[in-house]
């Protein structure tokens, strides 16, 4: 779909960006190369648009860029203190909701929670935390459940429903009490027919669905966002659907 | 009714597999399975949510994820009395708090636990639409208002004398409908099919072209009986706006689901009246519900619907058997069913979903999320429900007000309706009118009417301000009584809450957040996060800990949820906070001690626990007491 010989663009920060019809404008952006920063969101995935921190402005208003379909002429801005502000509270939202102790997590350096939150600047949690009562789940012989990191981006439903066929993962609760469950009359891991090799496991950005006794095979310091920040991965593992700089009459 | 005893496993055996073969083993019917299953103990048993996931087909964690969603599903035994205390700040205001205390103490147990019997437990829950005779309770899910010491002594006696509730006196559970001023809604007294045979007579002559099979929008507006176009030209000549509070044109609507291609296409009735404050809808079902069905057939005739829903609030479920004997009476005299008023391909019928509380589902698209038996989140637009709703199918969702002004619109013509109210306000509206008032109760005004004026017909004295359109609309004070109720001035979906000048407005505004805090259905950040955040803050101030910084916290809140949120409950929940720290600042700055900031952790607070679990309350048993 073009209009002519010229491709489908918008204005990103005063740069254009192509995309194609059915691209979200955080897919395009992603696509050109431009990072928007974003936790819930999975290239493999159907957007879902929960944790709002790839909030940004579309035309003068708020919107969230991973579920917004993208237009021609549209002015996308993603810069700027006001929207970087917005996204950092989000991220000190998340970290006080839960219980994140990066120190001691056998997650750090592969978390990116805590890569989103260095990407966007956070530097304290700003607000008290909530301290939640959040028991682990150590049931299952080779993987450990630790809800006290969850920030519920529902990545884990998501893959054990569309890609594993087995929805072991649901969510529960409402409001500050909604909370992540699994499939069984126990409410334990263990009687679930879960498996290590699901990508339930895999999707996790954060250190919930942990597989037992290899936590600490790779040390800290060597880790996937230790190596490479989370905004150059993220451009290389989205979908290029366009060439970052189309040209015409193809 | 609800009789919360324990029964034999055989019998529960039986009883669910009957309610699951009567609702076809639907998806959809999840939520209605799982309230009736509920009902005879009071909680669903774990057996149970497996039982109805295997015959639905789901994976037991989604069962399990509804089931707790709703705060009316309970997977865990409560009392076998389950007394919830209606918790608006209009029934605090009219000393809820202190019989609540009473009753927890006629009864020996804490509130929000169960007593150790497993017998009774007492809690709150959010406004449940009764303020005009506030207080009010809800037990084992059933109304009583007007609460005062002597019903608390009554429920009480009920209670120890285990009385099953359905043998409970009947005049506690009678509610009034307390209708104040009638005007053209009120007053009329449509004969049933009135409004039917005038839509269907507006398009006289052209009824048989309608063709059994439109496969496309053109083919369909070609070959749409005049009849159906002419009713959505009517209602786009009134001007008519929803009443539900966001005002979107009802003609528009209506023709946007006339003309998507998809069918079959649906009409629902938003009954979930859960704004705190509002209760007009709850006096349109209880007195007007022939009007409310009249209006929804209208609709499914103007847009061409088979199948009707009214998604009716949990709070409201006594009004579900005299609503389904309207049906059925209807269905009689074939205003309802096959071929209406004998107009050949004119089906059409209704069935009403109970909600389970959860204000959330006042959203239109949580509530199509909720009548399709899943979670009720408000789903991502576009697309809209016109062209995208329950079950992706093209869905109009109208508030019962609205139905109502349609089925007149359908008898009078859209000329006489916009000839009534302001020139962009067309018709009339119902107020809620509670609080601090001589007779509180539903108000019908055309728009346009002053605030003052609504204050003197209610008979409101040393008014000090009025919530406008509940916890998400609008405070206004003294100076501002002047202003009207129509959309381009003071936009209402029907709340209309008094506050005299002994009230303390931050306690207001605290119960406003406490509410969205409770109400917040968690699916993002901003909301689900925020709206606890501010209700810590409220609660900082309240405790005299509050600071300068706070205050600043709120705001830069207020901002974050305008711009991140997902729906309107978070977009709207700091509104409270702000209005009545713009209006009312020093109710504020009198909790503030005077630094920048004061940590919220109270050294002596922390010991509370410590001294009610050794019985002490002695000076040495309190931090800066001395010796």
């Amino acid at each position: 779909m073009s209009d002519g010989d010229r491709p489908l663009t918008f204005s990103l920060d005063g740069e254009s960006v192509p995309f194609k019809a059915g691209q979200t404008v955080m897919q395009a952006a992603l696509a050109a190369g431009r990072y928007v920063p974003h936790l819930c969101y999975h290239p493999e995935f159907k957007p879902h648009g929960s944790c709002k921190i790839c909030t940004l402005k579309v035309n003068g208003h708020w919107v969230t860029s991973c579920t917004l379909p993208a237009a021609a002429g549209q002015q996308v801005e993603s810069r700027g203190e006001e929207i970087d502000e917005k996204r950092r509270t989000l991220v000190q939202m998340l970290f006080v909701e839960g219980n994140h102790f990066c120190p001691s997590c056998e997650k750090s350096g592969n978390c990116k929670l805590q890569a989103v939150a260095y990407e966007v600047g956070m530097l304290t949690p700003r607000f008290d935390h909530f301290f939640p009562d959040r028991p682990v789940d150590a049931s299952h012989p080779e993987i450990l459940l630790d809800f006290n990191r969850c920030i519920l981006c529902e990545l884990c439903v998501r893959a054990s429903s569309e890609v594993d066929g087995k929805g072991v993962f649901a969510l529960a609760g409402r409001g500050i009490t909604k909370h992540l469950i699994v499939n069984s009359e126990s409410g334990r891991l263990a009687d679930t027919d879960i498996a290590v090799t699901d990508k339930a496991i895999e999707v996790c950005p954060v250190g919930v669905i942990l597989r037992k006794r290899v936590g600490f095979a790779v040390p800290i310091g060597s880790r996937r966002f230790d190596r490479e920040p989370v905004s150059e991965q993220a451009l290389r593992d989205a979908p290029r659907p366009l060439d970052r700089a189309p040209r015409g009459g193809e | 009714m609800q009789g919360a005893a324990t029964i034999p496993p055989a019998d529960r055996k039986r009883r669910l597999e009957s309610i699951l073969s009567r609702h076809g083993n639907a998806r959809t019917e999840l939520v209605q399975i799982l309230r009736e299953v509920q009902e005879p103990e009071g909680w669903i048993r774990p057996e149970a949510i497996t039982t109805i996931a295997r015959a639905l087909k789901l994976p037991r964690a989604r069962v399990e994820g509804v089931a707790g969603f709703y705060s009316f599903l309970h997977l865990k035994p409560g009392g076998r009395y389950r007394l919830r205390f209606s918790d608006n700040i209009t029934d605090r205001m009219a000393g809820a708090e202190r019989l609540l205390a009473r009753l927890c103490e006629l009864l020996w147990v804490e509130r929000g636990r169960t007593s150790e019997d497993g017998l009774v437990s007492v809690d709150t829950t959010s406004c449940t639409g009764m303020c005009d005779q506030a207080p009010a309770m809800l037990v084992n899910g059933w109304a009583i208002a007007r609460l005062d010491g002597a019903r608390i002594e009554e429920i009480a006696d009920l209670v120890r004398g285990q009385r099953p509730v359905e043998d409970w006196p009947r005049e506690l559970f009678a509610i009034e409908d307390n209708v104040r001023r009638k005007d053209i809604l009120l007053v009329a007294a449509l004969a049933p099919g009135e409004a039917i045979r005038a839509a269907l007579a507006r398009g006289s002559g052209a009824l048989t072209e309608r063709a059994s099979n439109e496969r496309s929008w053109r083919e369909a507006i070609e070959i749409a009986p005049q009849g159906a176009r002419a009713v959505l030209e009517e209602i786009k000549l009134a001007n008519l706006r929803g009443r539900g509070g966001a005002g979107f044109t009802t003609g528009l609507k209506w023709e946007a689901c006339a003309m998507a291609p998809a069918t079959p296409r649906y009409v629902v009735c938003n009954a979930d009246e859960g704004e705190p404050g509002t209760f007009k809808d709850r006096v349109l079902l209880s007195a007007y519900a022939d009007l409310l069905f009249e209006g929804m057939t209208v609709a499914a005739y103007a847009v061409g619907a088979r199948h009707g829903f009214v998604y009716l609030r949990g709070e409201y479920r006594h009004l579900l058997a005299p609503l389904q004997a309207v049906l059925d009476r209807r269905r009689r005299e074939h205003l309802l069913g096959a071929s209406i008023c004998d107009q050949p391909d004119f089906d059409f019928d209704i069935a009403i979903h109970l909600g389970a509380g959860a204000y959330v589902c006042g959203e239109e698209s949580a509530l199509i999320e909720s009548l399709e038996g899943k979670r009720g989140i408000p789903r991502n637009r576009p697309p809209y429900p016109v062209t995208s709703g329950y079950l992706k199918q093209p869905t109009i969702v109208n508030n019962v007000e609205t139905f109502c002004a349609a089925a007149l619109i359908a008898v009078h013509g859209g000329a006489w309706y916009r000839g009534i109210g302001t020139a962009r306000s067309a018709g009339t509206k119902l107020l809620s009118v509670s609080g601090d008032c001589a007779r509180p109760g539903v108000y019908e005004y055309p728009f346009g009417t002053t605030v003052a004026q609504v204050l003197a017909d209610c008979g409101a004295e040393f008014t000090q301000a009025v919530q406008v359109s509940g916890a998400s609309g609008t405070c206004i004070d003294q100076s501002e009584f002047g202003r009207r109720i129509a959309f381009e001035d003071l936009p209402t979906a029907g709340a209309f809450m008094v506050f005299d000048e002994t009230r303390d407005m931050f306690e207001v505004a605290r119960s406003f957040v406490q509410f969205f805090a409770h109400e917040s259905c968690g699916f993002c950040t901003p909301c689900r996060v925020g709206t606890t955040l501010l209700r810590k803050l409220m609660d900082k101030l309240a405790a005299g800990s509050g600071s300068q910084h706070d205050l600043t916290q709120i705001v830069d809140l207020n901002h974050l949820l305008q711009a991140a949120s997902h729906c309107g409950l978070g977009h709207t929940a700091c509104n409270p906070v702000l209005d009545t720290l713009k209006r009312f600042r020093p109710a504020y700055e009198q909790r503030l001690v005077t630094l920048d900031y004061a940590p919220a952790f109270d050294l002596d607070g922390a010991l509370a626990r410590a001294r009610a679990m050794t019985g002490r309350d002695d000076p040495g048993a309190h931090f800066g007491a001395g010796p």
